[in-house]
């Protein structure tokens, strides 16, 4: 067996990262899902820091945590409240309709 | 614990947020009163941060919040301008319904998570600042909700803005584990140049170029501006630019500075990126606000520019360029207010044609607020640019200068064009005159700075002149 180091929890945080921001650009349907990819990033976050402040043997990082998981859920509660108002009023949250305003 | 003496702005705003809350629940229609109230607030903050006597810097709460010459400077200029919007904004946000208890209140929280961010000394504190803010102009951004277009500005202005803060943290998250500390002065001290470093630096620097909207992370601010609330807009195109432009020279002169090499090329990218775009891309639009939404991108490329030559003299330059700046933006909309008809407001470039035959004053002072964006020497406009490219110059930086200066050039038809339509073309029906008194001030005001800030520019400069970054 071997032993977990911060680069494995690194490599962790720096994937679900990619996934959350590819998710973002390529999702074309939903934008449900572009709130999950944002707390996908928001997770990926959390990990690297949690990480770290292990590592580094310093607490900061874990409160830095605490307060990116308060902020994450407010995110997601004005998030879920912007698309339920702009659904009301355009009767779809497909991504690729949102296109009232261009130019 | 005298030291609070230092936050009492901070303090005394969020004070009132949750006293007007309480009010707004126990008072019926009480919109009116909170939104006169909410503009003594800002007032009185104004009046306290202006108060407060520095001698030197004063670290609060371990270290983690600075008050220095720049942090209350900027808090000052963000007081003032965030009071002449809702002065000249009270008719608009009238008329078009959206005068409700909760709009001067979120505009005071967003102004809160600004002063919390521009005197931010540690990354944590840096974070709830700038949340505090964002997490307010999402919420602006949709505010006439029953509005299609408005709810999906704030739709697309809270996906960019969540992920540009997902990258900023992140960069924070990068810089934590490799400097082994969240706070700005340890930053500094352990910043050394190694590739996790370097990479959280750059998302870092990502994450702030999409709150100003500098190039080639810029695609929400034309479609935002154009969709939220004539009032919002106002709101977006100065406060937060301002606040983020601060923290870019906090972030930039303060735990990067070991890296200046680094990062000096990454800024005069976003800044020739964001000057050219802005110019070229504004020349087809037809709406007013999505127009300054670009011409808003190429000021921040040129406040930028500032911030690359690493001097004193390059940074108060950006700082003298932002001022003027907001003043020209305040002058251009409260003109955008005056354009009503019957309870109807106006935006496209074509709703201006003919102007000048019934409303000269009016045309005229567009005639001004345009030259001077388009930096027509002698109005301000010249001068921002002016001083920016000094400082560019000086440190020998000429192809920054002559990109910047060829932008000026093609940002100059656009604006001409609009002169163009406003004396030229074919005349319409008049619009509304009777203009509320905070309206008239505001645009009296700014266009007689903007006008008379040649005869003697120390008036502004001498405020600046003394702040020392590095």
């Amino acid at each position: 067996m071997f032993d977990i180091g911060i680069g494995h929890y690194l490599t962790l945080g720096a994937i679900i990262f990619t996934i959350g921001v590819v998710g973002i650009f390529l999702n074309r349907k939903n934008v449900i899902v572009i709130l999950m990819s944002i707390e996908l990033i928001l997770l990926a976050v959390n990990i690297n820091l949690v990480s770290f402040s292990i590592f580094l043997n310093d607490l900061s990082g874990q409160i830095f945590t605490l307060f990116i998981l308060t902020v994450a859920a407010a995110e997601a509660a004005i998030g879920l409240a912007i698309i339920v108002v702009y659904y009301r009023n355009s009767g779809t949250i497909r991504v690729e309709e949102i296109d009232n305003l261009k130019g | 614990m005298n030291n609070l003496y230092f936050i009492i702005p901070e303090l005394f705003i969020s004070l009132c947020v949750m006293f007007f809350l309480v009010l707004g629940v126990f008072k019926n229609n009480s919109s009116k009163i909170i939104f006169y109230f909410s503009c003594l607030i800002i007032l009185v903050s104004l009046a306290i941060n202006l108060n407060i006597k520095l001698q030197g810097k004063i670290f609060l709460f371990n270290n983690s919040y600075v008050v220095d010459d720049l942090s209350l400077f900027i808090k000052s200029i963000i007081l003032i301008s965030a009071f002449f919007v809702m002065f000249s904004s009270y008719n608009y946000v009238k008329v078009n319904n959206i005068l409700k208890i909760e709009y001067p209140i979120l505009i005071l929280c967003s102004l809160l998570g600004m002063l919390v961010m521009i005197s931010s000394n540690d990354l944590i504190v840096f974070y709830i600042g700038l949340e505090l803010q964002s997490l307010a102009l999402y919420v602006l951004a949709c505010f006439n909700r029953d509005n299609l277009l408005s709810s999906e500005s704030g739709l697309k202005y809270f996906v960019l803005s969540a992920l540009s803060s997902g990258l900023l943290l992140y960069g924070c998250s990068l810089i934590y584990g490799f400097s082994n500390s969240t706070n700005f002065n340890e930053i500094s001290q352990n910043f050394d140049f190694e590739y996790g470093v370097v990479f959280g630096m750059v998302f870092v620097i990502v994450g702030l170029a999409f709150k100003i909207s500098a190039v080639p992370f810029h695609m929400w601010a034309p479609d935002v501006y154009q969709g939220s609330p004539t009032s919002v807009t106002v709101l977006f195109a100065i406060l937060p630019k301002i606040a983020a432009l601060t923290v870019f020279i906090k972030f930039l002169y303060g735990p990067f500075l070991n890296l200046f090499d680094e990062w000096q090329v990454i800024i005069i990218f976003l800044s020739i990126a964001s000057m050219i775009l802005g110019a070229v891309a504004a020349i087809g639009q037809k709406n007013l606000k999505r127009l300054i939404a670009y011409s808003s991108i190429s000021h921040m490329g040129y406040a930028l520019a500032g911030l690359t030559t690493g001097t004193n003299e390059g940074i108060q330059s950006s700082l003298i360029y932002l001022i003027i700046y907001l003043i020209m933006n305040l002058a251009f909309f409260s003109c955008l207010f005056m354009l009503k008809r019957k309870d109807k407001f106006f935006e496209n470039i074509d709703d201006l044609s003919g102007l000048s035959k019934k409303h000269p004053i009016l045309s005229l002072s567009f005639l001004i607020i345009l030259f001077s964006l388009a930096g027509i020497p002698p109005l301000a406009g010249f001068f921002a640019k002016f001083y920016v490219f000094m400082a560019v110059i000086q440190k020998e930086m000429y192809f920054l200068a002559v990109v910047g200066l060829l932008a000026t050039v093609i940002a100059a038809f656009y604006y001409l064009r609009i002169i163009k339509i406003i004396y030229f073309d074919p005349e319409q029906e008049k619009f509304d005159t009777s203009i509320n008194f905070g309206l008239k001030f505001t645009l009296i005001f700014s266009t007689l700075i903007i006008l008379i800030y040649f005869l003697n520019p120390n008036f502004i400069n001498k405020y600046v002149v003394n702040i020392l970054v590095i």
